[in-house]
């Protein structure tokens, strides 16, 4: 250490021990990859020191109230910078932060530190969160998803294939009465769940406790109808923790099996509702209205794969994540690792995927990621391909737009799924036949013929705007 | 009525090979697979009656639909159903389910409604198959 690290006045990160290229990460460290864009002039080494001394103990000009600390284990060391293949002046910046800078069990404390004040530092022009390592030790620390896949699994007795959803629409203006028909036509069709939209909390077209009671009556009506499990989302989104916890209450009281809440809540409203899920026995929906504000652009903001991460630290059961095929972005790569983040135990680093960091779980239980937004039985084998079977598939417009009525939307969607698990397992290439497994299928059911006739030639073919950065790797010949 | 429990209830009933196949792949992912019949398909019936243990050491296709045969003849108007169990680490739950016998006539269920105070109702799902003892639900003489 110079003499020099503790004379008053403006040094840089790096020379503040922000930069130390001969560091080795520790099992027990929390690990954050960000891409930076520095301001010409500015060395990405020292871009890269300046987001751990501004994502931790740094601030702008030396202080000597540091010398009253073990500075060392506190400030957050970057160890290693790249550049983003293909992208100029751009790179990922690979920081440590030691345990103790976080308070057990918090995405609020966690958040606050990692993305506090950083994003807004001049001396980068962007900055994006990619990608973190949370170690056992800190996953630990959190209760993790209210119930998990296998524990809904076996709650909702549905086994072997995706769970089929709707939202009802139009969004806006049902009354109570109306919107819970749409419930019943749709479940009794063949959904396993529908949904209440995200700005669907307590309108003047609509009260809270209205829809409850009519969306309720849906449920149960369709639950004699088939022999089934159903459930609708209700969604308890609301300005105060009081509201929200009295209209759970008020779900749970009714016998729904599910409630719902919308990311615009905030970290420790979720992490509450979390919580609440589990002691009551209820299922816990996420939409992740807003995400987009932050998660798209590729140079700034913080990637979804994190806000994944930290959704299923902070225990919500089903999580939107994206449909490739469907209106909304997603390329599939991307996709693809933020479901290997929300449902595997062990996810390797895979560049591919965009996965910077191997992660452990540690038997967290998984969250069910949630297909929503444009999307039709036409597209079941691709929905199946690049999402799996552990996954929420939701057909809204693709149901309740059915020619012959929502439950016949629904019925359709079903016996696609239905078609195309059964083509899977028995060994089809049911991707490159996904069109004859349907047309098959179609012969018997008019409902599905009909689907596929309405919708079978949409696509959304756009280019993704967040994509991976991966170098091609040469082939050996 | 009928009942849409399982994975597949929205297709025509699946033939004996049709079976078989479902069964071939569920040995090869390493799901050993069993035989369940009831005569109360009630939502939340979740244990109806073994077959018999699970099959853990059979590989053989085969070998399973014989049970299925066996338990059809056995409860010719009960619903069967054939599970595939997933124990694998961090799974180590049911991973395929479905009906391979239905009875006849489904009677399925009554909604009974109790309404209280403030709107609210309380709901109870009745399957009309236990208005009879068990045993005479379906006109089995077991």
């Amino acid at each position: 250490m110079s003499s020099g690290r503790w004379s008053a006045g403006v040094i840089p990160y790096a020379e503040m021990g922000y930069w130390k290229p001969d560091y080795e990460p520790k099992d027990s460290d929390v690990l954050a990859a960000f891409r930076i864009t520095p301001q010409p002039g500015v060395p990405p080494e020292e871009a890269g020191a300046a987001v751990a001394g501004e994502s931790s103990t740094a601030t702008w000009t030396v202080v000597w109230t540091d010398r009253l600390t073990s500075y060392e284990n506190y400030q957050a060391k970057c160890y290693r910078v790249e550049p983003v293949p293909g992208q100029e002046n751009q790179f990922i910046a690979y920081i440590a932060y030691d345990l103790d800078l976080f308070e057990e069990g918090s995405i609020a404390n966690l958040t606050s530190s990692i993305i506090g004040n950083v994003f807004g530092f001049k001396a980068l022009k962007a900055l994006r969160l990619e990608d973190m390592r949370i170690p056992t030790h800190y996953v630990k620390t959190f209760q993790g998803p209210a119930h998990g896949i296998v524990m809904e699994r076996e709650y909702l007795g549905k086994f072997g294939r995706p769970l089929l959803g709707a939202t009802v629409k139009p969004k806006l203006g049902l009354s109570a009465r109306n919107y819970g028909r749409v419930v019943y036509e749709a479940l009794r069709g063949g959904l396993d769940f529908t949904k209440d939209d995200e700005n669907i909390n307590s309108q003047p077209f609509m009260r809270w406790r209205d829809r409850f009671l009519y969306c309720m009556e849906g449920v149960n009506r369709a639950q004699a109808a088939t022999g089934e499990v159903k459930g609708h989302y209700l969604n308890v989104t609301a300005a105060t923790m009081e509201d929200m916890y009295e209209r759970a209450e008020f779900a749970k009281d009714l016998g729904s099996v599910i409630v719902m809440i919308d990311l615009t809540i905030g970290y420790t409203a979720i992490q509450s509702m979390a919580k609440w899920a589990r002691r009551n026995g209820m299922i816990l929906h996420l939409h992740r209205a807003g995400h987009s504000t932050y998660t798209r652009q590729k140079n700034h903001g913080v990637n979804f794969r994190v806000i994944a991460k930290w959704m299923r630290l902070a225990g919500v059961d089903h999580i939107h994540a994206g449909t490739v095929v469907g209106k909304l972005e997603g390329d599939p790569n991307s996709v693809r690792g933020y479901y290997d983040t929300l449902r595997l135990d062990h996810v390797a680093a895979d560049p591919v995927k965009g996965l910077y960091f191997d992660q452990d779980w540690a038997s967290l239980p998984g969250c069910m990621p949630v297909a929503s937004g444009g999307i039709h039985a036409g597209q079941m084998h691709q929905l199946l391909h690049y999402l799996g079977e552990d996954s929420i598939l939701q057909f809204g417009g693709g149901t309740i737009g059915h020619p012959m009525g929502i439950a016949a939307g629904a019925t359709a969607n079903r016996v696609a799924l239905e078609a195309m698990i059964k083509a899977r397992n028995e060994g089809r290439d049911y991707l490159a036949e996904g069109s004859d497994i349907l047309r098959a299928a179609a012969k018997n059911s008019r409902e599905l013929d009909i689907a596929l006739s309405t919708w079978g030639d949409i696509t959304f073919t756009y280019e993704s705007t967040d994509t991976p950065d991966v170098v091609e790797t040469p082939v050996s010949v | 009525m009928r009942i849409t429990q399982g994975t597949f209830s929205y297709l025509p009933e699946l033939t004996d090979d049709e079976i078989t196949k479902q069964i071939a792949y569920a040995l090869d992912q390493g799901w050993p697979c069993s035989v369940e019949f009831t005569d109360d398909p009630h939502p939340r019936n979740a244990y109806w009656d073994m077959w018999g243990l699970p099959m853990f050491d059979l590989a053989d296709p085969a070998g399973v639909l014989y049970e299925v045969k066996e338990c059809r003849k056995a409860y010719p108007n009960h619903y069967v159903r054939l599970n595939a169990y997933d124990a694998h680490y961090g799974r180590q739950t049911t991973a395929l389910q479905f009906i391979v016998q239905r009875p006849p006539v489904e009677p399925g269920f009554r909604l009974d409604r109790e309404e209280t105070s403030d709107r609210r109702i309380r709901y109870t799902l009745h399957s009309y198959a236990t208005d009879r003892p068990e045993g005479e639900r379906y006109g089995d003489a077991r």
